[in-house]
């Protein structure tokens, strides 16, 4: 009794203690308020970025080494695996040092930019890269908070079809149209399905590929202006958004997918969804820019599949949203609040025709300066550029955009609708009600 | 006059001198368990009071209301039953075929050392290189264990053990289970050896069957052994997060997560740090409840011993 007593007594004590030092503990550090920035004329400064390996590491190195040379400022570039990126920049912010946070990093815009720049972290481009914006106006909404500039895109993808023209062709499907409808796209789904091969591979393990069939959805029935609105409001109740779940669930509703595509990863592995394409165990997978390369790296000889072709996401009969609008994202420079104006002089040099023509000889994006879309050397990648600069947006990428809090929940309420255990309400509630818990 | 004096002057001396020594070989020690694990949980405990993406100062307080959100989602409340699930089902299919095992390599025969060596490899495998082996073989269609029910003519799931919301649950308790049994059979194992070998001699000659010797000897002095196996069971059953992360990552349609995969994807995957931070209290409070009620009700058998020899020495103390 006494024992149990004690032991009682001892974990009232510990959750007391805890919830007193909880009370206690001070608010975490921010970033200091500060208007004046201190390190302004520093002539040193750090620039993180995700080509770690081969020749995008070489260029990037290149381009860092002719940036000192020019203007004598001291640039420590650090190489580091995409994920690896990410975690460290959150761990940077978190800490709220300085120190810690990189001048020039990479950002992919939308809500999670507007939550960095909220909490002052992020430094306002709109008169240090007047100049660099002016050229790439098309891109910069999305990288914008209020109206002002917080980050520079270098390279805009789309997200489409990649299919195996082959296993098209096997299939009797002969004339394969760069905008179809989705009569036709269902099609080829009968086709496909009559030849016995698997119609597309989706990775909804990760959740985020699947989620890219509603964003299209959404694209398709929600002109441009409506989704910013509702982001605006925090008011999802459009009707268009409802439309878009439903496309959806048509074309779930075909099981056109590969077999267990509800853990299916979206790109590790030969069993991935791009594994599966890469293999020529699917016919098509809707993904980004970044397909060929992935599909490269999971083949046997390492080399990018030559069968590979790309078709946009299908269009529907009496859709609400503009048929030239896509669906996309891709990635942008930032500034750090405490970086030195010389950030600022890199950036623009990062964005510069000289620097985004190297980029693109060496197909690491799609250039988003005008004068470099010429110089991409895949013919592949390139068929994308007229797409994306044909005159309709490139919505981006729902969750990036919503950002993480209500992507995520978006996301997951998406998965969910794979698997057969949600419908086209039920993501849209997500979505508002973790919007409104955000207010 | 003046000896008692010194006498107590020493004494005084050497208490302080003692506790000082005392001071300096805990704090070490101490220093380490409040950074690592006092600081964490009541970070935790801090955040899960507030609305936090991550960065920026801590400003959004919000009283209880991240816990309110955690305890309503279906999503968590499932999670807590999955986790119960694992523990139940961990104990209830290791603890008879860990003790048939250990009872099996517990009798002389060829081969005994390694047998023993072989059902504990797994459990000395890293559980992410496991889990990776265990995904690539239950891949739907290509995987190897697919091939193999379908050359001796069964039918795999069409989507796969891990893609179907019905069995996935299963199948990682199956897997957990092929990782965990060596545990428990090396842990049989070693208790076996401490029953004493007169008593099996003394049932022999009472003519007592090999059946009734397990029974009626064996089992019975294993218990504190199984008891402090199950309850590591438990705890590690409420921990789970490896395993699933890798075989499904919660899915599909949330039919694996856990308390620990619902933080996660929470926290860094959806930036609820709050709401992260709640569900972490709660999954150490359900952890602490658990651990307490197992202490009092089932393992207190086993430490009462103890208790009774403190005792014993701070009579003697006291007499002296």
């Amino acid at each position: 009794m006494k024992r149990k007593m004690r032991g009682a007594a001892l974990i009232a004590l510990g959750s007391t203690v805890a919830l007193l030092a909880a009370g206690c503990v001070g608010a975490g550090s921010g970033p200091s308020e500060d208007a004046t920035n201190e390190n302004a004329d520093a002539q040193e400064f750090t620039w993180w970025h995700n080509s770690n390996n081969g020749e995008g590491k070489a260029y990037y190195d290149q381009v860092a080494a002719d940036f000192e040379a020019e203007t004598g400022v001291k640039v420590n570039v650090q190489a580091m695996q995409h994920e690896d990126m990410l975690t460290k920049l959150q761990a940077a912010f978190q800490s709220g040092d300085d120190a810690q946070i990189p001048d020039v990093y990479m950002s992919r815009g939308g809500g999670e930019l507007a939550a960095e720049v909220e909490a002052g972290l992020v430094r306002d481009l709109t008169e240090g890269s007047a100049d660099t914006i002016s050229k790439i106006s098309n891109f910069t909404e999305q990288y914008s908070v209020d109206d002002k500039v917080y980050a520079l895109p270098y390279s805009i993808g789309l997200v489409g079809f990649w299919y195996n023209k082959d296993l098209f062709e096997a299939a009797g499907i002969t004339d394969v149209s760069q905008s179809p409808t989705i009569e036709e796209f269902d099609g080829y789904l009968e086709k496909l399905e009559e030849a016995g091969t698997t119609p597309i591979s989706v990775g909804a393990g990760d959740k985020w590929p699947a989620a890219h069939y509603w964003y299209y959805g959404v694209v398709r029935e929600c002109p441009y202006d409506v989704v910013e609105a509702a982001i605006e409001s925090a008011d999802y109740s459009d009707p268009c958004f409802l439309k878009a779940g439903e496309h959806v669930e048509d074309i779930i509703a075909q099981e056109p997918f590969n077999r267990g595509f509800l853990t299916t990863p979206a790109q590790t592995g030969p069993t991935s969804a791009s594994g599966l394409l890469a293999t020529e165990k699917a016919a098509m997978e809707l993904a980004g820019h970044w397909e060929p390369g992935v599909a490269g790296g999971l083949t046997e000889s390492g080399e990018v599949p030559d069968f590979l072709g790309w078709f946009a996401f299908p269009t529907f009969d009496g859709q609400g949203g503009d048929p030239a609008d896509q669906m996309g994202g891709g990635d942008a420079w930032s500034v750090s609040a405490a970086a030195p104006d010389a950030a600022v002089d890199f950036a623009n040099y990062l964005l510069s025709d000289e620097v985004q023509q190297g980029f693109a000889e060496l197909d690491m994006g799609l250039p988003t300066n005008p004068a470099a879309t010429d110089s991409l050397s895949n013919e592949t990648l390139a068929q994308l550029i007229p797409v994306r600069d044909g005159g309709g947006v490139t919505q981006l990428y729902l969750d990036t955009r919503l950002g993480q809090s209500v992507g995520g929940a978006m996301n997951d309420e998406i998965a969910l609708m794979f698997a057969g255990e949600s419908g086209p309400q039920d993501v849209v509630d997500a979505i508002q009600s973790a919007a409104e818990a955000e207010q | 006059m003046n000896s008692p004096a010194r006498g107590g002057r020493g004494r005084v001396t050497s208490a302080w001198r003692k506790r000082l020594e005392i001071v300096l070989f805990v704090t070490p020690a101490l220093a380490l368990f409040a950074l690592f694990v006092v600081w964490p949980i009541v970070t935790a405990v801090q955040l899960s009071v507030y609305r936090w993406k991550g960065f920026g100062p801590l400003v959004d307080f919000v009283g209880l209301r991240n816990y309110v959100t955690v305890l309503a989602d279906d999503v968590f409340v499932d999670s807590v039953v999955h986790n119960l699930i694992i523990v139940g089902g961990s104990i209830a299919i290791q603890l008879p075929l860990g003790l048939a095992i250990a009872l099996l390599l517990n009798r002389k025969m060829w081969g005994q050392g390694l047998l023993r060596t072989i059902i504990f490899v797994p459990y000395v495998l890293a559980e992410v290189i496991a889990g990776v082996v265990w995904f690539q073989l239950l891949q739907p269609e290509y995987g190897v264990i697919d091939g193999l029910l379908g050359s001796v003519g069964l039918e795999a799931p069409e989507q796969g053990w891990l893609g179907d919301p019905d069995l996935a649950l299963w199948t990682v308790l199956a897997v957990l289970t092929w990782k965990y049994l060596g545990l428990a059979v090396i842990l049989f194992l070693a208790g076996l050896q401490g029953v004493p070998e007169e008593l099996y001699e003394a049932a022999q000659l009472d003519g007592a069957s090999w059946w009734q010797v397990q029974r009626k000897i064996t089992v019975p002095l294993l218990g504190p052994t199984m008891r402090t196996w199950a309850f590591l069971s438990m705890i590690g059953s409420l921990q789970l997060f490896d395993m699933v992360w890798i075989l499904t990552g919660g899915g599909p349609a949330n039919s694996t997560t856990t308390m620990a995969t619902y933080l996660i994807n929470e926290g860094t995957r959806s930036q609820n740090f709050g709401i992260a931070g709640a569900a972490s209290v709660i999954l150490f409070v359900i952890a602490l409840i658990m651990a307490v009620l197992y202490q009092q009700l089932i393992l207190s058998r086993d430490t009462r011993s103890d208790v009774v020899t403190v005792k014993r020495t701070k009579t003697k103390k006291v007499t002296r």
